[in-house]
């Protein structure tokens, strides 16, 4: 594994301060690559406007601390970890910071974006050192104050002290601190003197979403803002001949219909009208190229079969491996399309005058959005503004900003506000779905070890990324390729929570399962021997650790009594690394009427130091969750061109019932934190399979589950 | 459009809109009481549940022109300040991810308990069970309907 990169800076470069002229410091602070000589500091926070903004820690005349968190808020608690990093190191007391959602601001905020991931991971030492350096201030302040050496001076909880007992408040201090140089070599806290990093801080949120209070997109309002309710094509691959929108114009509320591209926007004074209008009108559309699930099964399976697909990464000789074997195992996964189905509907609001765009909204890439908005109106970035709201959910689906674009594009032909809402309907059926995927896996088995390993993939529109072929068991098995292909089709698809782990996962956990079962070994005792060989690998493009996997393995194996359940309780296991983080997981399954039912699902994480314990348990919590819920339950198909599921009546999450206990643990380390919202997904579905097979001798090799097991009579 | 008056968390609201107007919209856009959160629109989900005279109830589902002897209670009236046992016990657990189902769940949960003060864990599952959370904080939300029960007992 590589080692992690050190990154050599000067403070002077991403720190500035600066006297409030409502009292107190302002820190303003940039990520490292924003890092700009021409970056203006504000003089006071009342004046801030969100395209110059780039403050990041007020700490007013009282010693209270506003953290402002740029990173967008999708449910992965970033808002709350991440300024619990900042406040660890300037030394506060937790209960004295508030969180503020930061506004996006491209220029001084390096990826203000959520997504793979790696909100923790990117940010973690510039965060302490953010921290760290205004402390450092604001003793330098005090020390000056006393006419002491600044090296004899403590601060703790918010309160400077120095060798005489002499004691000042934060806010004593802020006034002349602002105005010093930012030192540099600051030294940041050992872990072990960490106070608030290590222990539960509750959602910042929590009372505003306990009590309902507006929070999200779609909470969003504005004065004379219109809501738009948009026809789309209701197939992929149809465009708009013509529409009559008599009906629609004599429902009471709507006040204007919109033609844009092959769309039709319903413009009402409030959803409900909005919507009724949107069902009112009669469209006509023209067929161009209408796709179907069973056609892209097809494709996919030739795919599988072509004998050129793109190498991306070979070691040793498979071809020889394969010859020479005493025996090849061959098999075949495959995953439909997923929507994301954010409980939150895509919604976005726009207000596009002649000088100015105003943007509000959820949305996981703020910067993006802006940009292409920009391109779509043809404006200066300058002149948009991007504000945005909570999320009620991202898994990927807010990364595209096609929500976003269209209320822009209604609003700059309206030219009024604009707020765009889906329907259910409209959100499952205009989305980015995740492609549906087919892998093909083979093994070359010798003298009782794995010799070979040739896994294949044919996706619909794109491939799994770049780094993805590196990771297990690459460096394990000496002969190895990785060969991907896909197909171009006209059904949108995108990022979907751990973008293709999420089911190579469990295609290549349940085929080592039943390598196992194969070579008659312990699942558990096979990966650990063949993780023994990437453990002091000289392979830098290996992007796992060995030890790490092995750590977690262990500590699951221990926690979940591996091999040592009741009868009548059948275990699987799966281990997987993504996202920088090794994650392992147990399922614990009972037969009920001869259906599986999962009880419990063991997770060991080493994620590194665990930031905020209590939201790092339900990120995968929730991950595994996700993971069973969409391997067992989610089925989603096109017909000519049309989403076969529109809501949830016939399109199936998982619920309470069907939920086993997550039990978490955390491997115990000192290393750099990375992400938890999408490691803990993939494992899951391996998981629960190679339980499945314990207790019922089945494979499965289809996504979802519910299929198979129906197809097997088990479901009655 | 004909007029309406509501009992809505103990208050009196008059809105003007059409006959099939649901309630959901009716809080969300007329009333600005947004805490009431649309999410299917077809009573699948749980994202809109009010209590209605006390059940939980789809709000999604409720025309506007059958409610005239209902009282209503959202989200934003189930107490002052946050301070129902199910709030407290919503926070103390730490239950939400993204948190935007969670005023139906805490709705569904608290209509819940008023009517069976010491429920099983299987009660507990069954009567959260018509709640989605895409987040899947289903463990953390059965632990505090548990720990709501405590308290309310």
């Amino acid at each position: 594994m590589k080692s992690q990169k050190h990154i050599n800076f000067s403070r002077r470069n991403f720190l500035k301060t600066s006297v409030l002229a409502s009292g107190g410091m302002l820190i303003g602070f940039n990520f490292l690559t924003a890092c700009k000589a021409d970056a203006k500091m504000p003089v006071a926070i009342e004046n801030l406007n969100f395209n110059d903004f780039n403050a990041y820690i007020k700490i007013s005349d009282e010693g209270y601390v506003t953290i402002f968190s740029p990173n967008p808020e999708i449910g992965q608690g970033v808002k709350t970890s991440m300024p619990m990093i900042i406040a660890e190191e300037l030394d506060v007391e937790w209960n004295k910071v508030s969180v503020v959602q930061g506004n996006l601001d491209t220029k001084n905020f390096t990826r203000q974006v959520a997504g793979g991931s790696q909100s923790i991971r990117s940010s973690w030492t510039v965060l302490r050192q953010t921290g760290a350096t205004a402390k450092q201030m604001l003793i330098n302040a005090a020390a000056l104050k006393w006419n002491v050496d600044a090296t004899t001076c403590k601060a703790k909880k918010g309160i400077i002290t120095n060798a005489n007992g002499d004691k000042l408040g934060y806010g004593d201090v802020v006034k002349e601190a602002a105005l010093l140089e930012v030192p540099e070599n600051i030294k940041l806290k050992k872990t072990k003197e960490f106070t608030i990093i290590g222990k539960d801080a509750t959602n910042v949120d929590i009372d505003k979403i306990i009590t309902g209070k507006p929070l999200f997109g779609l909470d969003y309002k504005k004065d004379n803002m219109m809501i738009a309710s948009v026809l789309r094509p209701p197939a992929f691959g149809q465009k708009l001949i013509s529409f009559d929108d008599s009906n629609t114009k004599a429902i009471s509320g709507v006040k204007e219909v919109i033609q844009f591209g092959d769309k039709i926007a319903v413009l009402a004074s409030s959803t409900w009208s909005a919507m009724k209008g949107k069902k009112a009108l009669q469209a006509k559309w023209k067929d161009k190229k209408l796709e179907s699930t069973e056609n892209h099964d097809k494709i996919l399976n030739e795919i599988l079969n072509q004998k050129k697909l793109k190498v991306r990464r070979e070691d040793g000789n498979i071809k020889k491996a394969f010859a020479t074997a005493d025996k090849v195992i061959e098999r075949t996964y495959h995953a439909p399309f997923l929507p994301h189905n954010c409980m939150e509907p895509m919604n976005f609001y726009a207000n596009v005058t002649d000088t100015k765009v105003h943007l509000v909204g959820p949305i996981q890439t703020p910067e993006w959005t802006v940009n292409r908005v920009a391109k779509l109106l043809q404006r200066k970035v300058e002149t948009i503004q991007c504000d945005m709201t909570r999320m009620g959910g991202g898994f990927g689906r807010r990364l595209y900003g096609d929500f976003a674009l269209e209320a822009a594009e209604i609003s700059s032909v309206a030219k009024k506000p604009v707020k765009v809402v889906y329907s259910r309907e409209d959100d499952m059926t205009a989305g980015r779905y995740k492609p549906s995927v087919k892998y093909k896996i083979a093994a070359s088995l010798k003298d009782g070890k794995i010799t070979g390993y040739h896994l294949k993939e044919a996706a619909i529109n794109g491939n799994m990324y770049g780094l993805i072929p590196n990771f297990f068991p690459a460096g394990c098995i000496p002969n190895y390729k990785v060969e991907t292909s896909n197909y171009k089709s006209n059904i949108t698809t995108g990022a979907w929570r751990a973008p293709y782990t999420n089911f190579l996962a469990f295609a290549e956990q349940s085929f080592f399962d039943e390598l196992a079962t194969e070579l008659n070994k312990d699942v558990i005792e096979l990966r650990l021997e063949l993780l023994q060989k990437v453990k002091n690998t000289t392979d830098e493009s290996i992007e796992y650790s060995g030890q790490r996997m092995e750590d977690a393995i262990a500590l699951v194996k221990e926690k979940a009594n591996w091999g040592k359940v009741p009868s009548g309780v059948y275990q699987g296991f799966a281990a997987y690394y993504s996202h920088n983080t090794h994650v392992a997981e147990i399922a614990d399954i009972v037969l009920k009427d001869g259906f599986p039912e999962i009880k419990k699902v063991t997770v060991a994480a080493d994620c590194g130091i665990v930031v905020n314990p209590t939201g790092a348990i339900n990120q995968i919590q929730g991950g595994v969750l996700d993971g069973i819920g969409h391997a067992m339950y989610a089925d989603f198909s096109f017909k000519e061109g049309k989403p076969v599921h529109k809501n949830f009546d016939t399109y199936r999450l998982i619920r309470m019932q069907e939920t086993p206990k997550v039990e978490v643990h955390f491997v115990e380390n000192n290393l750099s934190p990375s992400g938890l919202g999408e490691p803990g997904l993939p494992p899951a579905g391996g998981a629960v399979a190679n339980a499945i097979y314990a207790a019922l001798g089945k494979r499965l090799y289809k996504q979802p589950f519910i299929n198979g097991l129906k197809k097997s009579n088990v479901l009655g | 459009m004909p007029m309406y008056t509501l009992t809505i968390n103990g208050e009196q609201r008059s809105v003007t809109a059409d006959a099939d107007t649901p309630l959901l919209w009716i809080l969300r856009d007329e009333l600005n009481l947004v805490g009431t959160k649309f999410g299917c629109g077809i009573a699948q989900c749980g994202a809109c549940t009010v209590h209605i005279d006390g059940v939980a109830t789809r709000s999604c589902q409720m025309q506007v022109s059958i409610l005239n002897d209902a009282k209503i209670t959202t989200i934003e009236g189930l107490s002052k300040n946050g301070t129902h046992p199910v709030q407290e016990a919503w926070k103390e657990i730490d239950v939400p991810q993204c948190g935007y189902c969670q005023a139906g769940q805490i709705m569904t949960a608290s209509a819940f308990l008023s009517e069976n003060k010491n429920p099983s864990t299987e009660e507990i599952r069954e009567a959260m069970h018509g709640n989605i959370c895409r987040c899947a904080s289903y463990n953390r939300i059965e632990k505090a309907v548990k720990v709501a029960a405590e308290k309310m007992s």
